[in-house]
């Protein structure tokens, strides 16, 4: 199978799996064909060679962010029935909307020129393990740490914000 | 013309320009039509990836020695993780007060 087979053949799985998000009723079921697209947007950076980054993305998306969804929508109990219900206009609108945005962009990409294309697909190295890793630890050492902070505030507003309220005894 | 390029040459930046537009798009399609707060998440979360996506290609197919892109890649991911945790909480917070996730009902701001 050569490489351009493989590629589209991935596009299109991922497009699928991205339009049946969107598409399908059950809240759980959105959630898991979310979890199967970030596997295929993986496949993809591993076919651009992005190990790092195809490893990466398993673990924090699929991993640990779908997680939480599935955790947050089992925890409040929502289910096909009281999945709110939009509007046939309001959903013909919507997507009259998107693909007149899809037009838009491609209209404005396409007379972009590509001035020097250096690496191709294949035969470069920058997302292996150890290029990133020197790299995040060298140059990109501060905002590292700062993101750490970022984790530590996000981690106290959201047991602040989730928090029941304590009960007053009068 | 980009659509044409796909079909010969296979693999190439345009390919990949085309998907990555298509999964915004799509995510931008999510959060209009549906009310639930989750899912609209969860389609923002979408849009973020197509981004994501379209920085590595750039990155594979026009950086040189340096990975800074992957690097900013990274770091979204990181931003990402934040806003969904410090998202989610809210909604479960809101729930708690109203027993909704549909954002037609969220109207407590209106005055």
């Amino acid at each position: 199978m050569s490489l351009e087979l493989i590629a589209t053949i991935l596009g299109g799985l991922t497009i699928g799996s991205a339009l049946m998000v969107v598409i399908s009723k059950h809240p759980v079921r959105s959630v898991l064909y979310l979890v199967l697209t970030f596997f295929m947007i993986s496949a993809n950076y591993v076919l651009m060679n992005a190990q790092f980054l195809a490893i990466v993305n398993i673990i924090v998306y699929a991993g640990a962010i779908m997680v939480l969804f599935l955790f947050v929508l089992m925890l409040l109990n929502l289910s096909k029935e009281n999945e709110p219900k939009t509007s046939l206009f309001v959903k013909l609108a919507a997507v009259v909307t998107g693909g007149l945005l899809f037009v838009v962009l491609i209209a404005a990409f396409k007379d972009g020129v590509i001035v020097a294309q250096t690496a191709g697909i294949d035969g470069n190295d920058q997302g292996l393990v150890q290029n990133l890793g020197q790299l995040l630890f060298s140059k990109y050492v501060v905002p590292f740490e700062v993101s750490s902070v970022l984790f530590i505030a996000s981690m106290v507003g959201a047991i602040l914000l989730a928090k029941r309220e304590k009960q007053t005894i009068d | 013309m980009i659509l044409a390029s796909i079909f010969q040459s296979g693999v190439s930046i345009e390919f990949y320009i085309v998907l990555a537009t298509m999964l915004f798009c799509i995510g931008a399609v999510g959060v209009l039509i549906r009310r639930n707060a989750i899912i609209l998440l969860m389609c923002i979360e979408l849009m973020l990836n197509a981004v994501n996506l379209l920085l590595v290609a750039f990155s594979t197919y026009f950086g040189k020695a340096e990975a800074d892109a992957q690097i900013f890649v990274f770091f979204i991911m990181v931003v990402a993780a934040a806003e969904a945790t410090v998202g989610l909480s809210i909604l479960v917070m809101a729930y708690r007060k109203l027993r909704t996730t549909d954002i037609g009902l969220f109207n407590n701001l209106k005055g």
